[in-house]
Order: structure tokens, then sequence, then C-alpha cells
């Protein structure tokens, strides 16, 4: 079957309806929320801060440059589905070491040698997009903090259901029988960097190409927006 | 040819370009890829010729030599004392600069003892990790009973004004003792805890609105409201 209008009724290059607010945790060095659709990411972050104070800071430790740390977690009550258990599941532990991944080549991290960028991310609620949404908040958060960065970080999934490259899938999309790709990309939309390719289903190269191409085109508007929010916080 | 990108006292965001060619000079926060200046971190600019420059608007304390800050003494080694004075690795007072009585290394918590404050001057920094402090010069002591608050340390410079202004006008429209570490931590002291109250107040506004003109005013009708 052909997958011809999308189930929410969007172009398939729209991105769903988004909203940013900076510096929404008042006791954080940086704080953000990011909503895009149903998922919601709020992103917090502490630091630069003492690194020794536990074991994996300890082991991450060195004295030419700092450390940034991520925690991802769903909150129970998120999921469309099935209560989430709460705790560190092996799931929440990948997403936040790609998160993690995706964040640090763009963040000045040479500057605080010895410590601790800590960056939580909570996600009250979920509709597919969740690590996507977590980037972007977290990459607002970082600039809310201070810190240097390169770039900010922008990012979003593009799946290819049926024939067609769709731009930020969402639950019903990736449950879709013929969905055949869901690929999340994170980007620096200024230095065209990828720190975040991870594709989960089948695609020819053309495909690829194409979406990357859709992906930036969808990480330019969201980039506008967390221009606008950061700005914001300043008026 | 260069062109600017931005206009003097914009809010600028990380990655945003500031101007493109090489008429322009970055300073500060600015750096430079190829041909673009871009910025590195959410801040005012500013633009003075061909120099631009970027005024952070938050970001954590960077250590400078002879800032006086304010710090809590976190532990007491054979040498001195650990003070965290808001950074990612303590602070160190030598015995030698500790004070100018002789001291003998079991007396040194009846000078400075864990969880007091104290206000210090940097007398040296090594890269991220080393900073040195004093407490041997004028003003530098140990903080008496008083509350203190937190403020980001980009902010403190408009907290302070030009020569001390700022502070000066609310220690007098308040009758409070207030003191100020670049760090961005103060401490208030005054007899009335209403006018502490008001202190806090006073500071909090400048902080919000530290980036906008008209400040003083605003501050100045502040603290003659009752």
């Amino acid at each position: 079957m052909a997958y011809n209008k999308r189930f929410d009724g969007r172009k398939f290059d729209e991105l769903r309806e988004m909203e940013a607010k900076v510096g929404i945790i008042k006791r954080a060095n940086g704080s953000a929320m990011f909503r895009i659709g149903k998922t919601i990411a709020l992103a917090a972050v502490y630091g630069p801060r003492y690194a020794s104070r536990d074991v994996y800071s300890r082991v991450m430790k060195s004295p030419n440059h700092g450390v940034l740390r991520c925690n991802y977690n769903m909150m129970a009550f998120s999921g469309s589905g099935d209560r989430v258990r709460p705790g560190p599941s092996r799931r929440s532990k990948e997403l936040s070491l790609v998160i993690e991944k995706a964040l640090t080549p763009l963040v000045n991290l040479e500057e605080f040698p010895g410590s601790v960028i800590d960056v939580f991310i909570e996600l009250p609620q979920t509709d597919s997009g969740t690590r996507c949404a977590g980037i972007v908040a977290a990459s607002m958060a970082l600039a809310d903090a201070g810190i240097k960065m390169k770039d900010l970080v922008t990012s979003v999934a593009v799946g290819k259901i049926g024939d067609k490259i769709v731009v930020d899938v969402n639950k019903e999309e990736e449950d879709y029988e013929d969905g055949m790709a869901d690929i999340a990309i994170a980007m620096s939309t200024e230095t065209g960097e990828i720190t975040l390719l991870q594709n989960d289903g089948i695609l020819k190269k053309e495909d690829l190409i194409e979406a990357l191409n859709a992906a930036k085109k969808g990480c330019l508007e969201i980039k506008k927006l967390q221009i606008k929010a950061l700005k914001e916080c300043y008026k | 040819m260069g062109e600017l990108k931005v206009n003097d006292k914009e809010i600028v965001v990380p990655g945003q370009v500031l101007a493109t060619g090489m008429d322009y000079l970055p300073s500060g926060d600015v750096f430079r890829d190829n041909d673009k200046l871009i910025a590195s971190r959410i801040g005012l600019i500013n633009i003075s010729g061909r120099v631009i420059k970027l005024i952070p608007l938050r970001g954590i304390y960077s250590p400078k030599r002879d800032d006086i800050v304010i710090g809590k003494v976190v532990d007491t080694t054979l040498h001195g004392w650990r003070v965290d004075i808001g950074l990612a690795y303590e602070g160190n007072i030598s015995l030698r600069d500790g004070s100018s009585d002789y001291i003998e290394t079991s007396e040194l918590s009846k000078y400075y003892a864990v969880g007091d404050y104290v206000v210090a001057q940097i007398t040296k920094v090594i890269g991220a990790k080393i900073v040195d402090l004093t407490m041997k010069n004028p003003g530098l002591r140990k903080l008496g009973p008083g509350r203190l608050m937190r403020v980001t340390s980009v902010k403190v410079p408009r907290i302070v004004g030009k020569q001390g202004s700022m502070i000066s006008m609310i220690k007098d429209a308040t009758d409070c003792k207030i003191s100020v570490g670049q760090n961005g931590l103060v401490w208030i002291s005054g007899l009335e805890p209403k006018n502490e109250e008001k202190a806090v107040k006073a500071i909090e506004l400048i902080e919000r609105e530290s980036h906008t003109s008209g400040l003083t005013e605003r501050v100045k009708e502040f603290l003659e409201k009752k």
C-alpha cells in the first residue's frame, strides 16, 4: 500500500508543531524545554564541576579536557503504552551515550580540564523522536549555561515509509507496518558536521542521501526556534 | 570586503556568524573559522572599530589574578586551607597567606574552620586547576553573620557599578554591609532583616535586567520605594 498521506495530515517534509523555552529550572546552571508534537524534553545542565566524586568521572577525567556526562530518562508515566519502569535501563543507557556523543564534538571541553558537565534530560511525555528532542533541549540548555560551543546542535528523525521520505516521524508512523526505516540525525547546520546518525531499517544509498537533505531542512527550522528561544530569555 | 552581520549590543547565540571576511578581528569569546567570525557563547556584542567582542551573559566564574572572591572553607590540610570558590577545583590558602601570625599546624581551624566563609584575594592562577588565595591584604577577612546570595559571576561588574557606584547606592539606601565576590557570591549583613531583604531584591533586579539600559535609574527608583 502506498503511503500518500501522513496520518496526522502533515506534508512529507513538515515538522510537528514545536515549542521551546529556556531557563525553566532556576537552580540549574542552564536549562531548556523543547516540545515537538506530543514529545516533551526537559534538559538541565549543572557544572562544570569537580569531577572526582564518583567512579565514572574519575575514570573519564583527563588533565587535558573536561567530560560531558548525559543522563536520559523517560518518566514512568511518559509513554503512550505501558508504564515505563523507573531507573536506568539498557535503552536509556544507550540513548544517554549517543546523546553524549552527539553533543560532545561541538562543545568546547578543553576549557575545563578535569571537570565534568552534567546534562540531565527528562521526558515527561513521549511520542517518538525522544532522543532528537533531548538533543535539541540539551543543546539549548548548554548554551544557556554559558558553555562555549562551536554551534548549537539540532536533531530530527527522518523515516522512510512506503516509498516516501518523511521528516519528524511520530509514533504512529514508527509503528506502521510499511515503515522501512527510521533514522535519527543530529547535526550542526553551520558546519554541516553530523554528530548522530542511527538507522533502524533497510535503506538504499539514494534514499539515505535524500533523507539527509530532508533532515538538514528540518534542522534549519528547529535551529531558528532554538535561537529565538535563547534570545527571548534576555528580552 | 568584510561584512558585518550583527549590530552593536545585539544578543547572540553560540554558532552565530557575526561577520565575514578578514576585516574584523575576534576578541574574547569570538572565534574565527576561515573567513567567518563566530560567537562561541550566549552574550552581548560590543563592536569597537574592527574588533568584535562578546560580553558573556551566562557562565561560571573564570578566576583572574587580584580578583577578590568569597569562598567557603571546605578542608584544612597540613599546609593551609582549601576553599570552594565555585570552580571545578578548590582554591588554596597557604599557611603563610592565611594570617600574619605564627600558626601551629594543629591550630589551623582556630583561624578559619571548615564551613567558614572568607573574603580572599587571588594571587596566582595556573591553568584551570591551581588557584592560590591570600588573606593578607586590607579588607580580606572571615565573614561574620549575615546572608549569602549567589549571582551569575558575569553580572558582578553591573552589581558593583562604575567605581562601585551601584553597590554603594544599595549600601546607603539599605544601611547594610555588603561584600561582593567576583565569583558571584554576595554577603549582606544589616541590622534589620527587612533591609537585608531589600538589598537582596535590589541585587536580584540588577541580575535580571543587567543587559538593559537605564538600569541605575530603575534600581534607584526601587530603593526609594517603601
